[in-house]
């Protein structure tokens, strides 16, 4: 059998496939809501549940502001691959380090609000039921957060020494598609936590 | 051509010493060497888990016996299902989709080549911690080594107070870990199939066996996570002090068993899909007619994997639901048999007329379709609520699931085995080791889990360490641990098969079967490239266009 490489060719148009990363995270993003969901559905099985205090209705305080500041700056990060898109990197990159601030106050907010927690009501995780979701839920996406900070500051870093360009418009917009993600995420835990779960 | 590549291969081999092949193997981004990696590592783990299912075996041979501790039972029923699930099926069917999948879509190599290289160092690491359990598993405690807390590891069970020391976190950073690994992979078909296919291969276009892994892989995706994010709750549990299933607390015990039968019910179906898809391959070519019914075929798939996210309380009729959720998951769970009944009328519908060649691959075949039909049956049994209720943690339950996999999954892959040796080793696997093999392990299979559902229906519980004599019980018992042994000499004929045709076995050529997907095209084992130019396929047997120009598929395509 000699049966060559090449099957019959054929005059086809334009061969044109999905861009992998955009696929892989859209993958990951399914796979993360996943787990994500789990979590929701623990805490929500849970409210009103835990034996002992403190309730979320005594110690919780809605984190309006640094909410405003986390949903923002999925506005700021889309405009900034805009930006990149069209080849101006001085303002790509202004815009990608707001991103980066807005995200940061976001991850003190909630630095603030554990403290808070611990020190002033003594919530620790192993307090009560309350505990152990809120700490899990929360920390959950505070996590995701913080994963996404530091590969914004990775593209920050690059784009300080020049490296990043119109050429990468594509990778950076998958990256921005994770911070979507955990923007929408923030949506679905603010809701839950702040709203149904007081 | 393809001979010259061989030479310059087998001439670059020749010129390094073993610790220079070791690297290249340890350090290989290369799709085709992960998959046979993930394949040597699920055969190595098949022998462990084989040994721990003969000590279960020898220890219920007859009542009252001593051969292990109850202790040591536990530990070993445990870790044979955690083992043959987590470390031998999900490996070996990824390996199987690592090396054919980039082959048979005409593409260079996985999407993301060194996430996939991770994905299998990780799936690694968590068969290697669950076995490290047997020496770091006692702590500071001195309490039992390895997991014995079910492969299910329900709640409360799995809390510190009753399992203490780290034998239980051994299981659950290898199940997380390992999980990850699945996920990456997943993804990584999902992109490769998606992103990765030569000009002129449309989704419609496509081998069966790319499809079905695409649909297994977004089933990864949302059944294997749900497991991930139960692990992590139980590790809040155990060394944070948390109480997501702590009962003394508030906490829920069948929450728990929620979460790992979401997982675990669809789970089933990302191990049976990838068998369903070396079936769509094999049965076509050795009865000489393309698959019947392709488009329904995928249509079938795509709705198994939709409905088996909807059934998984199936496995909890006793845990007190009410009868509305009872009979939603019963309903849900019967609907599964309409597209799996689907599948197996497809492919008889493809063989109907056929000219069958009763080569080895085949023989696996036809026997996962008897053996899949009457495990799908005791399957729909089960469905209904009463009948579960009597018969649930039973050993016809052990029965009926041993069915699936056994009868079902390794039956499809001892035939991709022998279908696809060919290609990955440039060698035939013996014939006449293989009918040995087969048949063999036909008979062994029988006896064991045709016999195994009686004392289920005796009333045998699972998981009981010995029995007293009872009617019937004994002998029973032990048909099923002969059928056990026929089993394991099966399973040696065929590792014999596979190391002494890796040296003996006659020269496969590029395409011994007279195949029509794109791997047949190339040599075999194919050169690290794949494809020298790339493919351009017009139907979906692009092999048959080539070898019969007079009559292409791509005409009435």
């Amino acid at each position: 059998m000699s049966a060559t490489t090449t099957p019959i060719l054929e005059t086809t148009g334009v061969w044109t496939l999905p861009y992998r990363g955009t696929v892989a995270m859209a993958c990951l993003i399914i796979a993360e809501s996943s787990i994500f969901t789990i979590f929701v559905v623990a805490y929500l099985f849970y409210i009103g549940k835990s034996l002992s205090g403190p309730t979320p209705r005594e110690v919780l305080e809605t984190p309006i502001f640094y909410t405003i500041c986390l949903l923002s700056s999925s506005l700021t990060i889309h405009l900034a691959g805009k930006l990149l898109e069209r080849g101006k990197r001085i303002a790509f990159l202004s815009l990608w380090l707001l991103t980066i601030v807005l995200g940061g106050l976001f991850m003190y907010g909630t630095g603030q609000e554990w403290h808070r927690l611990i020190y002033e009501h003594g919530l620790t995780i192993s307090t009560n039921l309350f505990g152990t979701t809120y700490y899990s839920l929360v920390g959950l996406h505070a996590f995701h957060v913080t994963v996404g900070l530091v590969m914004l500051c990775i593209v920050l870093i690059f784009g300080l020494a020049g490296r990043v360009g119109a050429e990468q418009s594509r990778r950076v917009d998958v990256l921005s598609m994770y911070w979507h993600f955990v923007d929408a995420v923030w949506v679905v835990v603010f809701t839950v936590v702040y709203i149904v779960g007081r | 051509m393809s001979s010259d590549v061989m030479a310059i291969q087998s001439a670059d081999v020749a010129g390094r010493s073993w610790t220079g092949v070791l690297h290249e193997w340890v350090t290989t981004v290369d799709h085709k060497r992960l998959g046979i990696l993930y394949i040597l590592y699920a055969l190595i783990f098949l022998v462990i888990g084989g040994i721990e299912a003969a000590v279960i075996r020898i220890q219920l041979m007859r009542p009252n016996n001593d051969f292990v501790s109850p202790q040591v039972f536990n530990r070993m029923f445990t870790m044979h299902g955690t083992t043959m699930i987590f470390f031998v099926t999900m490996p070996v069917l990824f390996g199987f989709a690592n090396y054919l999948v980039p082959l048979m879509i005409g593409a260079r190599d996985m999407a993301f080549p060194r996430l996939n290289a991770f994905s299998f160092w990780l799936t690694a690491l968590g068969g290697f911690l669950l076995y490290f359990s047997f020496v770091g598993g006692s702590g500071l405690y001195g309490a039992g080594n390895a997991p014995d807390v079910g492969w299910w590891a329900y709640a409360p069970l799995a809390s510190r107070a009753f399992s203490p020391g780290h034998s239980s976190d051994y299981w659950t950073i290898a199940l997380l870990v390992s999980g990850f690994g699945s996920i990456g992979t997943a993804i990584n078909i999902i992109a490769t199939v998606l992103c990765m296919r030569c000009p002129g291969m449309k989704l419609s276009r496509m081998p069966l066996l790319a499809w079905l892994n695409l649909v297994m892989s977004g089933m990864v995706l949302i059944a294997i996570t749900p497991l991930s994010a139960a692990q992590i709750m139980l590790l809040v549990d155990r060394y944070l002090g948390g109480h997501f299933f702590d009962t003394q607390a508030g906490g829920s015990a069948p929450l728990w068993m929620h979460f790992f039968w979401i997982f675990g019910h669809p789970e089933v179906y990302i191990l049976v899909i990838p068998a369903f898809a070396f079936l769509s391959e094999i049965i076509p070519v050795f009865s000489r007619k393309p698959i019947f019914g392709y488009p329904v075929m995928v249509a079938a798939t795509v709705a198994i994997g939709l409905v088996s996210t909807s059934v998984w309380a199936h496995h909890m009729f006793t845990i007190g639901m009410n009868s509305y959720a009872n009979g939603f998951f019963a309903i849900t769970t019967m609907a599964v048999g309409i597209p799996t009944g689907i599948k197996i009328f497809n492919w008889i519908g493809t063989m109907w007329g056929g000219k069958i060649q009763f080569k080895v691959p085949m023989l696996f075949c036809i026997g996962f379709l008897f053996q899949f039909l009457i495990a799908g049956l005791t399957g729909i049994m089960q469905a209904a609520v009463p009948f579960d209720w009597q018969l649930t943690l039973s050993y016809f339950v052990v029965a009926h699931f041993h069915y699936v996999i056994v009868g079902g999954i390794l039956f499809a892959l001892f035939g991709a085995f022998y279908y696809w040796y060919p290609k990955m080793t440039g060698r035939m696997l013996s014939e006449r080791l293989g009918k040995w093999h087969f048949w063999l392990f036909l008979i062994g299979f029988h006896l064991t889990f045709d016999v195994m559902h009686v004392p289920g229906l005796l009333g045998m519980p699972r998981r009981i360490y010995t029995y007293e004599p009872r009617p019937g019980w004994g002998i029973l018992n032990l048909i099923v641990s002969i059928g056990a042994l026929i089993q394991a000499i099966a399973i040696l004929v065929f590792v014999a098969n596979l190391i002494i045709s890796y040296f003996k076995g006659a020269k496969a050529g590029n395409d011994p079967w007279d195949a029509w997907t794109l791997e047949w095209s190339i040599s075999s084992p194919p050169p690290a490239y794949n494809f020298a130019t790339v493919p351009t396929v017009a139907s979906r047997r692009p092999l048959w266009d080539l070898k019969h120009p007079e009559d292409p598929d791509s005409r009435y395509d």
